[in-house]
């Protein structure tokens, strides 16, 4: 293992996220204060409770994934597009590392900057809304795993895209919308039934799911599929993300 | 010796259908100043990527220092550093951090007092702290050099170092080159400039089109370059030459109306002035006379334009 390698670059992104602090920390925070202030403080008192729970505090758990998926795969995307799209790939690629070791270093670095991200957000909605975390452990396994699984899918985006706009296009066009059908702001009980099994193949649905049961000890769908299908996920993007270094898919000619 | 490259039979298509390289055979001994000339388009960074890593091998095989590029490409590409053609920069990063991440991506644990005596050495000391788009070009390219010699490569390959580069920093290049040089790495570089491989090379090698159409130790090319001829457009054909005139050893044309005299143009004495001399009293007049020296340059068109 080149174990200086993978430092050097999982410090050079960090670096990247120090230098950028405004952005990297800063806009997702306010954007998500923005929805504890609308749907949380606004809506949310007028509305019903759910499970038992408080909508402001119900809706936690799936603002923290939303930022987090959002977060993961742009910041892994960009990580890898940067250096392709100024060149100084060549590096990277000439340097005596294994694939997996690049990825550790680039995939290490988005996963780490978006679970900090997830506990800011936690702690500034904790502002807005009393929530007790009830497990804990578990909790922080989700969110880890939930980081890695997809700034390993930004990295995908970020070798596939061959344009800025291509770089956008994924979490606009694909991630946004699955997260807001995947029970941010509702339970999937609470659809028509036809929905309700249609739904199921959002993968969002088994992360957010599971994450509430973190919270509040209630879930939609069956903790351990959701643990199961997160970690299909992970092991999918692994297997493409293997197949792109042996390929050379868009990164060697 | 082992040499420091070994390049057997390489080959390499592009998905667009070019046929970048087309069998290269060349070897690269260790400690040695090797000049890859040839015009754009010939293959060069192709075969440089290749070896590097960057590009994938088509067919055949290359080692460095005897480790396989492809099952042994850790300890192959640890030996080498790379300064490409183009200024790829981390453009917001600071000279010191991009210099810093370049020793430990391959491998190498910190070591600032080696970084500070490198950046010394190319004048770069001074604008560590300065972000990388702040810079000059000169600068920049320093900083690529930087680099490139971050991790203590044993060999170094420049691809075309001194395309757009000012006066200065080309001295400071050769210097740093010869520098290296004493202390043992193997460089190669690329080049279109014959002056460039002229100056600096120990051998020189000549592509075109994806194939080696000569390798030659500078010295034996620069000994073909002192040659000079003279051609003397006689009178009346000649039979045969006297034997009296066998010391200058000339050609005779096919058709006995040109008579050709190769002499060293670096020597002090070239026999030209008796030459006619003997010319006159053995009654041979000629009407018209040429000299000519081939250059690199002649060669290298010559050969280029051989195989198009």
């Amino acid at each position: 293992m080149n174990f200086y390698a993978i430092r050097a670059i999982y410090l050079f992104e960090l670096a990247r996220t120090w230098r950028t602090l405004m952005q990297s920390i800063a806009t997702p925070v306010i954007s998500t204060s923005l929805y504890f202030v609308v749907f949380g403080s606004a809506i949310g008192s007028s509305m019903v409770q759910i499970h038992g729970i408080d909508y402001a505090a119900f809706i936690v758990p799936g603002l923290v994934m939303l930022a987090l998926l959002t977060e993961s795969i742009s910041n892994a995307a960009f990580g890898i597009y940067m250096p392709k799209y100024s060149g100084t790939i060549y590096e990277v690629l000439s340097a005596p590392i294994s694939s997996f070791e690049i990825v550790v270093g680039y995939v290490g670095a988005a996963a780490t900057k978006s679970v900090i991200l997830g506990l800011i957000i936690m702690l500034t909605a904790r502002l807005f809304v009393t929530f007790e975390i009830e497990h804990p452990l578990w909790m922080l396994l989700f969110l880890v795993l939930t980081a890695v699984t997809f700034s390993l899918f930004g990295f995908i985006v970020g070798i596939w895209a061959d344009g800025w706009e291509k770089l956008q296009i994924v979490p606009a066009l694909i991630v946004t919308p699955l997260t807001f059908l995947g029970g941010s702001f509702y339970s999937i009980s609470m659809l028509p039934p036809v929905w309700q099994k249609i739904t199921l193949f959002n993968p969002v649905v088994y992360l957010i799911s599971a994450f509430r049961w973190c919270f509040y000890g209630v879930s939609d769908v069956n903790v351990a599929v959701s643990l199961g299908m997160t970690l299909l996920f992970l092991g999918g993007c692994l297997a493409i993300v293997f197949w792109m270094f042996k390929t050379g898919y868009r990164l060697k000619s | 010796m082992q040499p420091a490259i070994s390049i057997q039979q390489l080959t390499k298509s592009y998905a667009s259908g070019h046929h970048a390289l087309k069998g290269i055979d060349l070897d690269i001994q260790k400690g040695e100043i090797f000049a890859l000339l040839g015009p754009n388009g010939a293959g060069k960074t192709t075969l440089i990527s290749i070896v590097c890593g960057i590009v994938n091998p088509g067919g055949g095989k290359v080692s460095v220092d005897g480790h396989d590029i492809l099952d042994d490409y850790r300890l192959a590409r640890a030996k080498i550093g790379l300064v490409p053609q183009e200024l790829f920069n981390d453009a917001f990063e600071s000279v010191w951090a991009t210099v810093k991440f370049s020793r430990g991506l391959f491998g190498k644990g910190p070591n600032p007092a080696y970084l500070e005596k490198l950046l010394r050495d190319l004048s770069l000391w001074e604008k560590r702290e300065a972000r990388i788009f702040e810079l000059s070009g000169g600068m920049k390219r320093r900083v690529m050099i930087a680099k490139a010699l971050s991790h203590e490569p044993d060999i170094l390959f420049l691809d075309e170092p001194t395309a757009g580069v000012d006066v200065e920093l080309r001295r400071d290049m050769w210097e740093m080159v010869r520098g290296l040089r004493e202390r043992g790495v193997t460089i190669i570089l690329t080049t279109h400039y014959i002056e460039e491989a002229e100056e600096m090379a120990d051998r020189i090698g000549v592509i075109s089109k994806g194939e080696i159409i000569l390798v030659e130790d500078k010295a034996v090319l620069m000994d073909k370059l002192g040659k000079k001829q003279l051609r003397l457009i006689l009178q009346r054909p000649l039979q045969s030459i006297p034997p009296a005139l066998d010391a200058y050893a000339l050609e005779l044309s096919a058709d006995g109306n040109e008579l050709v005299y190769t002499f060293d143009a670096q020597r002090q004495h070239t026999g030209i002035a008796e030459l006619l001399r003997h010319l006159g009293e053995h009654g041979i007049d000629f009407k018209d006379l040429q000299s000519s020296q081939s250059s690199l340059e002649d060669i290298f068109v010559n050969l280029v334009r051989g195989r198009a």
